[in-house]
């Protein structure tokens, strides 16, 4: 495994910037720039390259997609949220459309916002294509099925031309599938949710969203610390704060920054991704969340240093 | 862990001492359970964190379990004195939306119980 790319980061529903959002940056950014002259683009480029992250950039709005990049020639991804649709151009235009390619997608589970993306995935639609869907859900084939259905969809799934199997999975045993062993864990969610490990090359990349933490089921707590152990990244479901998770919230089947944290230094890893933000939380939102959690980690820390990011649509994080 | 535990009029104070980490937010937990009851004659409770120098997540999740209970007989709670990185980890976590928070057990008890103020000035 080389590196993961993100394609959908936000929880439950896709969400835009609006205008005001991108004005917001813009005059935050002239604002900055006031008095300053740019003499050539390489200036410019520093210039924008050095403003904060919530003003030069956006976490952006896809529902949750992952793509893990193994070296070798098949696809392999998390879930199918609205974020499989950019991934799915960038396959066609750097294949074409008569070059087949496989592509496995391994199934958190069956929410809305983690299937919606299919009916748009193009290679899905192109004859030649292999695409292997993986998960432990009973109901994993008639849920993507369904979605393609009339009056939700205009095109049935039996029009799709790409050859396309679902793969049942058992939580805890490992399969080897594109060279990776691969081992599915049962997370607390609505209708259950799996978490994936990935190990390959040497590596280990942890896919855990659309979970919530039982803080008083400590067996639980050792199954993720162990899930978790020595991990080179783990990305972790932080989409409500700690207060909102056990309380209000509680039984909604999310977790939080702090939560992450302390799973992540009792099992060592090395990178915790901040994961399925929250939809309301916009730019500014998402990064004081990234701020705080680092902030706790120090607090917090008793042993090596654990690297805190908050992923962000296209971003791209090395194993 | 150390925690003491007094009473002035209506209002108990509970003062641990100590980071409330997983194994002594079990201890804080159990001090906590004779007071949280529907028999328990408790009408306030302030936790005096003077001496509590960091909470996880576990330590956060009493205090939260705290605060239902009482609610729900109401009964109020309040979190007093707390250290500055104590501070910080309550706003990480959004529970100054959850507890009342006050600078001094002094504070704390004046709002929760003015007849029970008189008696913790006395007692000073």
């Amino acid at each position: 495994m080389k590196l993961v790319r993100f394609w959908g980061t936000r929880g439950s529903l896709p969400v835009a910037l609006t205008t005001a959002d991108v004005r917001a940056k813009v005059m935050a950014a002239l604002r900055g720039a006031s008095g300053r002259t740019f003499a050539s683009e390489e200036e410019l480029d520093s210039y924008v390259n050095a403003l904060a992250p919530e003003v030069a950039g956006t976490y952006g709005g896809h529902t949750s997609c992952v793509e893990i990049e193994t070296g070798r020639s098949e696809y392999v991804l998390c879930d199918l949220g609205s974020g499989v649709r950019p991934f799915g151009q960038r396959a066609l235009a750097r294949h074409g459309p008569s070059s087949p390619q496989t592509y496995h997608v391994f199934m958190s589970h069956l929410h809305w916002d983690h299937i919606m993306g299919f009916p748009f995935f193009t290679p899905a639609y192109i004859p030649g294509n292999r695409i292997r869907i993986y998960g432990v859900h009973e109901g994993l084939e008639e849920a993507l099925r369904r979605q393609h259905g009339a009056p939700s969809f205009p095109v049935d799934f039996s029009a799709l031309g790409a050859d396309i199997e679902f793969v049942g999975l058992e939580a805890g045993a490992t399969r080897e599938v594109a060279g990776i062993a691969v081992t599915p864990m049962l997370q607390r969610h609505a209708g259950d949710s799996y978490g994936y490990r990935f190990a390959g090359d040497g590596r280990s990349f942890v896919y855990s969203t659309d979970s919530e933490h039982a803080l008083f089921d400590l067996e639980e707590t050792r199954r993720f610390v162990d899930f978790f152990r020595d991990a080179d990244l783990v990305v972790f479901d932080a989409m409500y704060s700690l207060a909102d998770a056990i309380s209000v919230k509680a039984d909604w089947g999310h977790s939080s920054n702090i939560v992450g944290v302390e799973l992540c230094q009792m099992a060592g890893a090395r990178e915790l991704c901040l994961f399925h933000h929250e939809p309301v939380h916009g730019d500014a939102a998402i990064e004081r969340v990234l701020a705080e959690a680092r902030r706790f980690e120090e607090i917090s820390r008793k042993g090596r240093p654990l690297k805190v990011t908050a992923a962000y649509d296209g971003m791209e994080i090395a194993l | 862990m150390d925690i003491a535990e007094h009473r002035i009029a209506d209002v108990v104070v509970v003062a641990p001492v100590g980071p409330i980490d997983f194994p002594n937010a079990q201890h804080l937990e159990r001090a906590l359970a004779p007071l949280l009851g529907r028999d328990a004659a408790v009408q306030a409770l302030v936790l005096d964190f003077h001496d509590v120098v960091y909470v996880s997540s576990m330590g956060l999740r009493v205090l939260m379990v705290a605060a239902k209970n009482l609610r729900a007989r109401n009964a109020r709670i309040a979190v007093a004195a707390l250290q500055p990185v104590v501070v910080e980890i309550f706003d990480i976590a959004r529970f100054a939306h959850v507890l009342e928070v006050f600078p001094t057990v002094r504070d704390a008890v004046a709002a929760l119980s003015p007849s029970a103020l008189a008696a913790w000035d006395a007692s000073r």
